[in-house]
């Protein structure tokens, strides 16, 4: 189902990966340590872009030589990945990241030492490897376990199947991990917006009471921070429907970072915002402010702990926050109530009290933030 | 001894004369009278006798030891004494046991046979753990042991006595430094084989090659300390394995013992003997039928030690009140002067000064309590240091030669302190170290303890030696130490004590007394040495972590370049080549960059700061050899450890 777009990637990785070996025996011919510059995935490098509302990646990179008594392992892991890109980009397959951390893994010869001892280590190398030679993991061949799932009121070609949103049943269609157009296409759309909730069985309950369907829209979840697949996949639709975005969390700093990591992007892919990042998505709940307006009882409520209060006020001091009022007024006011509240707290007052009083009320009343 | 006769004396004194009454009270008890009789004098040799323990005759194994040890210090302190290059043979032969057809014909000689008729007897248990002899030689429980010198031999008429009576020789009048002290060891080693055995002791000495032969077999009459002839012989020649002796002693005695290798052996006693002595050559024959040679390394006899008379501060009130009863001098200033060492007329007059007496006053008249102020004066008055060129220490080139000979390490290193004085004694202390190479790294370090040449093999937690090296805090020096311990690693300390008087703490001469200026004297010449072996391991450990590095790349060099050449196409058999070369580079330079001192150092197999150092040895091919296995372990363990974790998760997945 390649299409020809997606071939001149694949032979453009290639030979960015070419490339890659070669300059690793140009060193060694000129008798000189090899390296890469690998660009830094870290706050310290990544810049807010006031026009575009996105966080995007700066320029800095850190040089990765072999022979450096810290860097020699990961230099080695990071040709590694490098190799095991190539072999899948010359057999034309993809492989998910677990299955290429045990296809490279092995025993060095002549030692009682791994490649790799964990998938944890194989992990940020492919990242590292996305951002040195600017190929995306999709393009590497490479792909996440499926996460999240969503139903509503659409239908999609994926691999040429089609799916229709409406049919899904209890569990939803599960989001693969890449969704470029040339694998998912969006053939069919009626609904008005995407609603993107926190947790999946908080999800399973918008589900069950048919939300989409009364209220004519998409649900998706991405099991806590939504993944690649899920992020990529509401910015097609966000662009190519043109439908807005609503984010449903728990009102915690993890709740605010999730929409802050859907709306400019995240720090440690700063180098994705710009084909994942939805600077229109809107902060439907839960938010700090919503125990009182609903009436929800104190007993539900959970005591922030330090690290909450640390996280809460990092996040507040984030530049896309900073200066937006609104904003600084909610976390404060969750600093100054000193409590948490979980989606599931509605219930204390019916199990279908979210889906049919709390979010049509949030947004009959437009209570949302930017 | 002495508190049990001043007890008797005054339980005496209650009952006959003061308080009679009591006596009467008591009828049944003893009398004065009665006990009286049973009160006579004691032999030294009869004291002995019952407390062998006290010279080093505890058990057998012991006494074995005790036996060689007291021949061989005779041996060379005869030798060292005329000046002539010692050469010792010593002999031990099983007498009974399994080993009896061995050591019968490495004896050659009819006294081994004598003893065939005698029945095995077999221990039971064994005192001490040692290492296993051959298994006929652990029943055996009767030796001989004969110890020949090439010394100056002695004269007829002195061999019954030096031989054949407790308390008597040359060494005990006199303040010199000599391996005997007492004159004690080898007639005890005789008494005790007498004792246990019923064999005489039989000498051979000749003092000169147109000199004749004597032969004599000698007992010990302990009642009276006085030697028994069994039989005197002259003897035109005298031929030891297949050579005459123009001169020399020979000593041959029979006794209860039992022979172990190990701790404290015989073998480990003539070994350390070796260290010390490097310009002794010594042919060692053990009853298993195993020989051994400690070749000579140094060709000079070290010089001979002159005789001192006591310092002032060291004599003490009673032997004060003999010398004084004892003097030939009239008056007291010529006592002083002339039987003390660094007392000149004007000190002498000093003293007499304090004590209230003057330098003219008669010997004779000096009264008891006089004495005493004579004796605090002696110590409140100046009196400079007694004379230290009665000293000859081993040296440290001299101990160096020792240790390279009998100890296969890497790093060795010796140092010789200035002469210093303990209550009166000049003494000096010397240390050597020998560090890596073949050493048993997980063990306590052995230390070697020396007093005048001679090795001390027991007691040595109460020796002030021992006390020094674990007051010593190597952890300064790179090498491990658990609290209040002995230091830990591949390590040999060597402690030698040389003084006229070395102050044992008891007959036996096996620990030295703690005194502070020993025991700083010794700390002071461990931490000499201690800062030269820091300096090599530090050296060490960083040509080790260079290395280490180098196998960290050299380890990854392979999967690189497979990877590559799965990328690209390239000449997998030349990028590996190249990047070894680069590998090399790199680390090659760290070397020079990573100096502790920020100096850049020479090519790394050299000795560093320590080349100049003729104090210092270092065996080079040692050193590389453990250098390489000290790569391999830090090469394969941490990644030993790593595979677990790696392991697991396969297994969870």
């Amino acid at each position: 189902m390649a299409t020809t777009a997606s071939k001149t990637r694949n032979r453009e990785t290639a030979q960015k990966l070419k490339e890659m070996a070669d300059t690793v025996v140009a060193f060694a011919k000129k008798r000189q340590d090899p390296g890469f510059d690998i660009p830094t995935r870290a706050l310290s490098n990544a810049k807010f872009d006031e026009k575009k509302q996105i966080i995007t990646m700066g320029d800095a990179s850190q040089r990765r030589n072999f022979f450096n008594l810290g860097q020699a392992k990961k230099f080695m892991q990071t040709m590694l990945v490098a190799a095991g890109c190539k072999e899948l980009n010359e057999q034309g397959k993809t492989t998910s990241i677990r299955d290429l951390y045990y296809h490279l893994k092995h025993t060095i010869d002549g030692t009682r030492e791994n490649t790799f001892d964990e998938q944890s280590e194989s992990d940020p190398i492919i990242e590292d490897l996305e951002v040195t030679i600017a190929s995306l993991r999709e393009e590497l061949g490479l792909f996440a376990e499926n996460k999240g799932a969503m139903v509503g009121n659409i239908t999609l070609i994926d691999n040429g199947d089609v799916i229709d949103g409406r049919r899904m049943g209890t569990g939803g269609w599960s989001v693969p991990s890449i969704v470029e157009p040339d694998i998912i296409q969006l053939k069919k759309c009626e609904a008005d917006y995407i609603l993107l909730i926190e947790k999946g069985a908080v999800w399973r309950r918008f589900n069950e009471d048919r939300y989409w369907d009364t209220n004519n829209c998409v649900i998706l979840h991405g099991g806590g921070q939504p993944p690649r697949g899920v992020r990529r996949l509401m910015y097609r639709m966000h662009h190519e429907l043109h439908l807005p975005v609503y984010v449903l969390v728990d009102n915690d700093p993890w709740g605010y970072y999730i929409y802050s990591v859907v709306k400019q992007g995240s720090i440690n892919l700063a180098f994705e915002s710009v084909r994942m990042a939805i600077p229109k998505a809107r902060f439907i709940g839960m938010s700090s402010y919503d125990a009182e307006q609903f009436g929800i009882s104190r007993t539900v409520t959970i005591a922030m702990k330090d690290e909450d209060v640390r996280r809460a006020k990092e996040i507040m001091a984030y530049p896309w926050f900073k200066n937006k009022k609104p904003w600084q007024k909610e976390i404060h006011h969750m600093l100054a109530t000193g409590v948490k509240l979980e989606l599931e707290a509605l219930s204390s007052k019916d199990f279908s009290f979210i889906t049919e009083t709390y979010l049509p009320t949030k947004l009959k009343k437009r209570l949302w933030l930017d | 001894m002495r508190v049990q006769r001043r007890g008797k004396k005054s339980r005496e004194n209650l009952f006959s004369s003061d308080v009679p009454k009591k006596s009467k009270s008591q009828p049944r008890g003893e009398t004065a009278e009665t006990m009286a009789a049973q009160q006579k004098e004691i032999a030294v040799s009869e004291f002995f006798a019952k407390n062998r323990h006290l010279l080093g005759f505890d058990n057998p194994r012991k006494a074995l030891l005790t036996t060689v040890k007291e021949a061989v210090d005779n041996s060379l302190d005869a030798c060292e004494e005329a000046q002539i290059l010692p050469t010792v043979w010593v002999k031990i032969e099983a007498l009974n046991g399994g080993a009896r057809a061995a050591a019968g014909a490495l004896a050659g000689d009819s006294k081994g046979k004598k003893e065939e008729t005698q029945p095995v007897l077999i221990e039971a248990t064994n005192p001490e753990p040692a290492q296993p002899v051959a298994p006929s030689m652990a029943n055996a429980t009767r030796f001989r042991m004969t110890v020949r010198d090439n010394g100056p031999g002695i004269v007829k008429a002195q061999i019954p006595n030096v031989f054949g009576r407790l308390l008597y020789g040359s060494k005990f009048h006199r303040l010199r430094m000599s391996r005997g002290q007492q004159g004690i060891g080898i007639s005890a080693a005789g008494m005790y084989g007498l004792l246990t055995t019923g064999q005489s002791v039989e000498i051979i000495s000749r003092t000169g090659k147109k000199k004749p032969v004597h032969r004599f077999e000698l007992q010990m009459d302990t009642k009276k300390n006085r030697p028994e002839i069994i039989s005197d012989q002259e003897m035109p020649h005298w031929e030891a394995d297949g050579r005459e002796m123009d001169h020399g002693t020979e000593v041959s005695i029979t006794l209860e013992a039992r022979f172990q290798r190990g701790r404290a052996s015989v073998d480990e006693y003539l070994e350390q003997v070796a260290i010390a002595n490097p310009h002794a050559e010594i042919h060692w024959s053990a009853p298993d039928g195993l020989h051994r040679d400690f070749p000579r390394e140094v060709h000079e006899v070290p010089e001979s030690p002159k005789s001192i008379k006591p310092h002032p501060y060291g004599v003490e009130l009673g032997v004060l009140i003999r010398m004084l009863k004892e003097t030939n001098h009239k008056h007291l200033g010529g006592f002083l002067q002339g039987e003390f060492s660094r007392v000149s007329p004007k000190v002498a007059r000093e003293i007499c000064q304090k004590a209230g007496l003057t330098a003219s006053t008669w010997c004779a008249q000096v009264a008891r309590e006089e004495t005493d102020r004579l004796h605090h004066a002696i110590q409140n008055t100046r009196i400079i240091a007694p004379p230290t060129d009665c000293l000859v220490p081993i040296g440290p080139q001299q101990i160096l030669k020792g240790l390279l000979k009998e100890i296969k390490a890497e790093f060795y290193t010796a140092e010789t302190r200035e002469p210093a004085v303990y209550r009166g004694n000049p003494f000096q202390i010397e240390v050597g170290l020998a560090y890596g190479g073949q050493l048993p790294t997980e063990d306590s370090a052995r230390v070697i303890r020396f007093a005048n040449r001679v090795p001390l093999l027991y007691q040595p937690s109460s020796c002030c030696i021992t006390k020094s090296v674990i007051d010593t805090n190597w952890r300064n020096y790179a090498i491990a130490q658990p609290r209040n311990g002995l230091p830990e690693g591949p390590l040999i300390i060597v402690v030698h004590m040389a003084s006229v008087w070395v102050p044992f703490t008891s007959e036996s001469k096996e620990a030295i007394a703690d005194y502070d200026e020993i025991r700083k004297e010794i700390k002071l010449a461990i931490q000499e040495c201690g800062r030269k072996l820091n300096t090599y391991i530090r050296r060490r450990q960083r040509i080790a972590r260079e290395g280490e590095r180098r196998h960290v790349f050299e380890k990854y060099i392979g999967e690189v370049v497979t990877a590559c050449r799965k990328m690209t196409r390239c000449d997998t058999k030349k990028l590996y080549a190249e990047l070894q070369l680069v590998a090399k580079k790199r680390t090659a330079t760290a070397d020079v960059q990573f100096d502790e001192d920020g100096n850049a150092i020479k090519t790394p197999p050299s000795a560093g700061r320590l080349d100049g150092d003729k104090n210092v040895v270092v065996v080079e091919a040692a050193a590389a050899q453990t250098i390489a296995a000290e790569d391999e372990r830090h090469g394969a363990k941490p990644s030993a450890k790593k595979q677990q974790p790696g392991l697991f998760a396969e297994e969870a997945a």
